[in-house]
């Protein structure tokens, strides 16, 4: 199967080890693996502060950029980017652009999701050794329906443990928000302390997610207290072999 | 607007977050126990919001049905354009009875139009008389939640408010502080002159209106004085008596986790024989109050759905945090940050839509859909559009959005302007960020620059 990476502007800057391990597991289950150098941000921290303008433009440019591509599926490492491009059609009041971004959100899959319902694979052949415990990013989890999915891969990963979250769970936001985070910095770390100290309690090697954002708000207050626990990317864990 | 700075007091008090954790984490566990209960959830949210969706598609209709019927019971109806007018219409009524004291039950609708204060104006006292909003009103607050108003007090908060008030030896003991509340209140419901409520559900086909409540309050405040003025929003009226059966199944299972609530009071215009209960004299109040502006868009409008069972406070891990009072209005929470500013103007409440990390839970509780993040954004790009400026750093946050999207759709400047960056070590100015956490630095090579030395090119075994 053919696929085009949407690799997201926080993975390709902040987080290459989420994206290369993405195309790492991509290629060890057989797909061949395009890029397009043309990709900078889908335009979401525009979209959710209000800038609807920017965002139409990068709405604009990501659709093109993929249409452009004769790849089967879009695949990314990000559950918020990819749920951003599910949102696209709102952004036009122009059916043919509605149609056009529809177009492109059918062919775009969060990884997870892509590995569990378009390749039907579990089992990547990872191996991870130590506990673990997952944190749904909330834009994967309600707006894309993503539960199971990364739970699945990670219990099939050779050697590692995964623990549900204790309270308030995995399925509480960690606050990070984007511009939320920098605009009420009070509230989202109140939020982040409540997800740390559940992370703390689980008795973790390691904190998986599927979205850099949320991983760098957690990671960063994990140093900050001066925690053992690692934050890694679902794609990183993935990539990880023997 | 003050929300920054209320939000950091509330994060302040340990009092305040203990009793918000406690409280909102044992209604959602009730909450999803009672959900357990009705064999399909999804399909009666969809069908109560479909019966919204339609009667707010023809709300002039349905209410001209519902007042008509009213009067025919024998109410009075009033059509209340604002708050003053609202308060015009009780506030007269209150006078032609020569009322003193009035005792009310629970009404956001009161609260939003600040009907105590108007009363008092005259000269006329209002008496709380739901437990937790005579709570709130003996301790000079406003109520933080829409459904239980003092559920930022603790325990011991409220045995000395009402050691304070009430005179009553100190007691932790709930059942000796209720009986102190219902002693306190008896006395207060046969002095009343007249009783004023609010209205859960409105059925345009009958007239009838329907009150929820556990205490039996609304009972005595609706039937006990000569008169009863009931006050509701426009969109609480339904078509149909039969509707009532889907709206029965959501709001006590959403709102406080209960199959039904204790008592439900439905009320079709006056008393007819001397032996009934209910009032001598029915006023119910209709009020727009900037609701019937909502009505102008497919987006805005569906906020209108809103039952008030303040399922997406408890559910809101901002709310949870912060309380309701930091939100500054009556209605808190995320409903209240689409509220407020449609209600009460933009520019007033124009940092509450911000207020939310758009985490979606608000969503996903709500027992007739609203999608409060897409009502939400929808109004962030309003707050931008109108130039409305959010606290201090508005004009920077324009200028970086603008400099944002000039890089964004050019890749080169893009991958340019990152590996500048990384390589002069230039550290953003985030203190906002770097104060509470760490900042993670740009990766030595990003992911396109490991593309194109040679990743791009490798292959994956079975290509």
């Amino acid at each position: 199967m053919r696929v085009s990476l949407f690799v997201t502007c926080l993975a390709d800057q902040l987080w290459p080890s989420a994206a290369v391990g993405a195309v790492d597991v991509l290629r060890r289950l057989g797909c061949a693996v395009e890029f397009d150098e043309r990709q900078t941000c889908c335009g979401q921290p525009a979209f959710n502060t209000g800038y609807r303008p920017a965002a139409r433009a990068l709405a604009r440019r990501l659709i093109e950029i993929f249409e452009a591509s004769a790849a089967d599926a879009i695949v990314s490492p990000s559950g918020s980017c990819t749920a951003m491009v599910h949102h696209y059609d709102q952004l036009f009041d122009d059916a043919r652009w509605r149609e056009r971004a529809q177009g492109v959100a059918e062919r775009t899959h969060e990884l997870s999701s892509f590995l569990v319902h378009q390749l039907g694979v579990e089992d990547v052949g990872a191996s991870f050794s130590g506990r673990l415990t997952w944190h749904d990013a909330c834009h994967g989890l309600r707006d894309l329906g993503i539960r199971d999915e990364p739970r699945r891969l990670l219990r099939h990963v050779q050697g590692a443990q995964l623990v549900e979250l204790p309270p308030p769970g995995a399925e509480t936001c960690c606050g990070f928000g984007g511009t939320f985070s920098v605009k009420y910095p009070e509230i989202s770390v109140a939020m982040l302390d409540e997800k740390v100290d559940a992370i703390e309690r689980a008795g973790v090697d390691a904190v998986v997610s599927g979205d850099a954002s949320c991983l760098m708000q957690i990671a960063g207050r994990l140093s900050r207290r001066g925690s053992t626990v690692r934050a890694l990317h679902l794609a990183e864990v993935l990539a990880s072999r023997p | 607007m003050t929300f920054e700075r209320d939000a950091r007091t509330a994060l302040a008090d340990g009092q305040l977050r203990g009793a918000l954790r406690q409280a909102t984490t044992l209604f959602g566990e009730r909450r999803r126990a009672a959900l357990a209960t009705v064999p399909d959830w999804e399909g009666a949210r969809d069908r109560a919001r479909a019966i919204k969706d339609e009667t707010l598609e023809h709300l002039d209709r349905y209410l001209e049905e519902f007042a008509a019927n009213a009067e025919r019971a024998g109410a009075c109806v009033h059509w209340a354009r604002d708050a003053a007018a609202a308060c015009d219409i009780i506030g007269g009524i209150a006078e032609r009875r020569g009322a003193r004291t009035v005792v009310k039950s629970k009404s956001m609708a009161s609260e939003e139009i600040h009907l105590n204060a108007a009363l008092a104006r005259r000269g006329i006292e209002a008496v709380e008389t739901d437990l937790g909003e005579y709570i709130v009103q003996l301790a000079g607050e406003t109520p933080s939640h829409i459904v239980v108003p003092a559920i930022h007090k603790t325990k011991a908060q409220i045995a000395a408010l009402f050691a304070d008030k009430l005179g009553i030896a100190p007691s932790d003991d709930v059942a000796t502080l209720a009986a102190a509340a219902r002693d306190a209140l008896r006395r207060r419901f046969a002095e009343a002159d007249l009783g004023i409520s609010g209205v859960n559900f409105a059925v345009a086909e009958t007239g009838t209106i329907l009150i929820l409540e556990n205490e039996g309050n609304a009972r005595m405040t609706t039937s006990l004085p000569h008169t009863h003025v009931a006050l509701m929003g426009i969109e609480k009226v339904i078509p149909r008596f039969a509707d009532l059966d889907v709206f029965l199944q959501l709001l006590p299972r959403s709102g406080t986790g209960q199959v039904l609530t204790a008592y439900q009071s439905l009320i079709t215009g006056t008393k007819r024989r001397a032996e009934d209960e209910g009032p001598e004299e029915l006023h119910i109040v209709l009020l727009d109050n900037g609701r019937s502006r909502m009505l102008a868009s497919r987006v805005t409008r569906q906020a209108l759905a809103c039952i008030r069972c303040g399922a997406c406070l408890n559910a809101c891990p901002v709310y949870r945090q912060i309380g309701g009072h930091a939100y500054g209005s009556v209605y808190p929470g995320p409903i209240g940050a689409v509220l407020s500013p449609q209600l009460f103007g933009l520019a007033r409440s124009a940092a509450l839509p911000y207020a939310s990390s758009l985490c979606g839970a608000c969503r996903d509780v709500c027992p007739v859909k609203i999608d409060i993040p897409a009502l939400l954004l929808h109004l962030r790009a309003q707050v931008v559009a109108e130039g409305v400026a959010v606290g201090k750093g508005h004009l920077r946050e324009r200028l970086a959005f603008w400099i944002y999207a000039t890089v964004m759709v050019r890749p080169r400047l893009f991958a340019w302007l990152m590996r500048a960056v990384r390589s002069l070590r230039i550290m953003p100015p985030l203190g906002a960020w770097t104060k509470w956490r760490d900042l993670r630095p740009l990766a030595p090579r990003s992911f396109r620059e490991q593309w194109r030395a040679g990743l791009g090119d490798q292959r994956g075994p079975d290509a």
